[in-house]
């Protein structure tokens, strides 16, 4: 592949918005899918002859499902409250970024075959045909849209361009032309249980070293136990967290969290991946198929709990959306949510004294919190609103003396996404990603500058690896980023002679 | 009385595609299943926590406000001057006049004002941010100029050339009780109902269904528990589920 050259954005002392410059981004597109990436999904390989005729039809199936899509495609009036929100205009100034526009690019064929004014007056409301420059567009800029909902907190109709995004992608897949990157891990899943393909020997000799691994660190067995019938509690956790750094010293901390309450869990080789790369591609039958290998294995190690790892869409589809795909769980213990988060499950226990923390063991580290898109504005933690954001925060300080938060603007529901999300964690997006992190970049530079911040902790797979890459174009280090459960695992204090 | 006759034609006819268009749209929406929770969080957990998040939105603005403060300042000058505007324009529909349309005639006449400012306001907004000039079709300035020139027609007649209201009250009446009255053939104020004809026609088929629209918002009307509440749409029941199986 060839080296893509671009310029990183320069952090300033506040965050500017760019100017508009047309077609700035116009060339940034992902690799396509090949027929063996678009067929396990139940996608044509490659672009059919009626293309056109195909994806109206797909977009009228769509309008009709969907009512987000059919409201938001009539509602928007062009106030411009969005069009400074997105991290992606923020960082490269291209006007299609802006979440209207990026709408637009739907509303606009929307207008031409779907409504009066549009037939009428094309010219008039800005209806245009669907022609191959649109779907190019559409290739091109719902691939540089993450679903983070940002815009959608801003908008006065609650138009969250997340749902245009997933609907362009699917008439997209529907007409032969989806994402390489998406299709081709969706496909893994189907066939293997998770996003690298990592087969049940793999994984297997995979956690037998992280025992020996944290035997030897610790001096205590902490286990990390596979497809073990009768356990308490199915742990489903990014595929990531099994070898990527720094998400295995978050898998560390889960394992020593259940290993010091005492509760008996589980990893499943058959469902061995919370992501679930169907909410990127809008696929809502893929998004279902990935999620009940999840409730298969469930049924299968007879767990009586489900929890989830750290991971943000993975939460967003687990914690909105399991119950719709895959429920009703009715064959697991009442007594617990289902599904529930690793943070509300270390958090119960640290409410009720079952977890023994020594913050001192982090005093070398000041900390700040990255609230992951997915987390913050599509899901929730513990039994309040508002809870994804003061559970992270709860278990940071009680393992760690120093924390500060970036500025309020961009913390909680106004978070920054990574710029890696919403299956963008690809090398063919890297100038997208890198210059989509200039907001986060930049506030944390803030606080790196003003308190002497040297981690950012994170709840979040694809926020982890995105940081890890693309924080050293801003000079900063990659090991800057950590799982909020590396915190927790290092603070934990065991009897020396357990 | 031809006029009048063709006034009142024209009134009962934009009526009808107001309210055929709008009601088409709006059991539209409501036909169509929201498929899965997607309530932007943090989001309420009660039916009335909902009812109140979508108050705030329809009355202050909520988002809008957290969005842009002079498109929230412009934009709630402008829908409540134009609300009490219309308000007042009560009185010439019902006789004996409602008490309290009586009482709030001098507040409407500051409301028409504040209508015009915000108007103007929105208007140098889409023309002077380059994104939002970007983003604006010929549709979005019409729109403008059409409210502008209803809020301006208005005023006009109000501070300049007054027209002879008692008649067109008679013309309101008129309509409202399928007896028809000849209406003023005054330049300004045939300009103003025609400006407001085009309004009500082009309501169903524009962005302001923006109108019906932010009620049928799920991002804004569901509550947040999905853990509690099983959510399926009818089409989503059907599907072929895969799992489900005692191995």
């Amino acid at each position: 592949m060839a080296k893509i050259e671009f310029e990183t954005p320069t952090i300033k002392d506040w965050l500017s918005t760019p100017k508009v410059q047309p077609d700035a981004m116009a060339h940034s597109k992902p690799f396509v899918a090949k027929p063996v990436h678009q067929e396990p999904l139940g996608f044509p390989g490659e672009l059919v002859d009626n293309w056109q005729d195909v994806a109206l039809e797909k977009m009228g199936d769509l309008l009709g499902r969907y009512r987000s899509l059919q409201v938001f495609m009539d509602s928007c009036v062009k106030c411009g409250a969005c069009t400074d929100k997105c991290h992606y205009y923020l960082g490269t100034g291209d006007p299609k970024n802006m979440p209207v526009a990026r709408q637009d690019l739907m509303r606009k064929v929307y207008r031409r075959y779907f409504t009066l004014a549009g037939k009428w007056f094309p010219k008039l409301v800005g209806a245009v045909e669907l022609s191959e420059e649109v779907i190019n567009d559409w290739y091109s800029y719902y691939h540089q849209c993450s679903e983070c909902r940002r815009c959608s907190v801003y908008c006065p109709y609650g138009i969250d361009t997340a749902e245009i995004t997933m609907a362009g992608r699917e008439i997209l897949a529907t007409i032969g032309v989806g994402q390489k990157y998406s299709n081709e891990i969706i496909s893994k899943v189907h066939k293997i249980g998770n996003n690298l393909g990592l087969p049940e020997p793999a994984l297997a000799d995979t956690l037998e070293g992280l025992e020996e691994e944290v035997e030897e660190d610790i001096n205590v067995p902490v286990k990390f136990p596979l497809d073990q019938k009768g356990a308490d509690v199915l742990l489903v956790t990014p595929s990531a967290d099994f070898f990527a750094e720094p998400h295995v010293d978050g898998l560390i901390g889960y394992a020593k969290v259940f290993h010091q309450a005492g509760i008996s869990w589980t990893l499943s080789s058959y469902a061995s991946e919370a992501a679930n790369f169907g909410i990127f591609i809008g696929n809502y039958e893929n998004m279902q198929k990935v999620a009940e290998r999840i409730r298969q294995a469930a049924l299968d190690l007879g767990v009586k709990r489900i929890v989830v790892g750290e991971c943000g869409h993975a939460w967003r589809v687990a914690y909105s959306f399991w119950n719709t795909l895959i429920g009703p769980f009715d064959f697991l213990d009442p007594a617990y949510p289902v599904p529930q988060h690793i943070c509300e499950f270390t958090n119960d226990l640290l409410a009720s004294g079952g977890l023994k923390v020594d913050p001192e063991a982090n005093d070398d580290k000041v900390v700040t919190f990255h609230d992951s898109c997915n987390v913050s504005r599509g899901s929730r933690l513990g039994s309040t609103p508002g809870g994804q954001f003061s559970i992270p925060r709860t278990l940071i300080r009680s393992a760690c003396n120093h924390f500060v938060d970036m500025a309020p603007d961009t913390i909680h529901e106004h978070t920054f996404c990574c710029g890696g999300g919403g299956g963008l964690l690809t090398d063919d997006l890297i100038e997208l990603r890198v210059k989509g992190a200039l907001p986060r970049a930049q506030s944390l530079q803030q606080v790196i500058e003003s308190h002497g911040v040297t981690h950012m902790a994170a709840i979040c797979a694809i926020c982890k690896s995105q940081f890890s890459k693309v924080l050293p174009h801003y000079g900063m280090g990659m090991d800057m980023i950590i799982s909020v459960h590396q915190l927790i695992g290092d603070a934990l204090v065991f009897d020396s002679n357990h | 009385m031809l006029l009048g006759s063709i006034f009142a034609i024209l009134f009962y006819l934009a009526t009808i595609i107001f309210l055929v268009g709008l009601g088409e749209r709006i059991v539209r929406y409501t036909r169509t299943p929201a498929p899965l929770v997607i309530p932007t969080t943090p989001a309420p957990t009660t039916r009335t926590g909902v009812c109140a998040r979508m108050f705030r939105e329809v009355v202050f603005f909520e988002s809008l406000f957290k969005g842009s403060k002079w498109s929230w300042l412009f934009g709630w000058l402008f829908h409540f001057g134009m609300l009490v505007a219309l308000m007042r324009h009560l009185r010439y529909f019902t006789e004996p006049v409602w008490s309290w349309v009586i009482l709030i005639q001098w507040v409407g006449v500051y409301a028409g004002i504040a209508m015009f400012v915000g108007l103007v306001g929105l208007w140098l907004r889409r023309l002077m941010v380059d994104r939002i000039r970007y983003i604006s079709a010929p549709s979005d300035h019409l729109m403008l100029a059409l409210l502008l020139a209803i809020a301006g027609s208005g005023l006009a007649m109000k501070y300049g050339q007054h027209t002879d209201i008692v008649s067109v009250k008679a013309f309101a009446l008129g309509l409202v009780r399928f007896d028809w009255q000849p209406l003023p053939s005054d330049g300004l104020l045939i300009l103003h109902l025609s400006f407001v004809l085009i309004l009500m026609l082009i309501f169903p088929f524009s962005k302001l269904l923006h109108a019906p629209g932010v009620f049928f918002s799920p991002t804004r009307n569901m509550r947040d528990t999905p853990r509690e509440h099983r959510h399926v749409a009818p089409w989503a029941n059907n599907l072929p589920r895969s799992g489900n199986q005692q191995r």
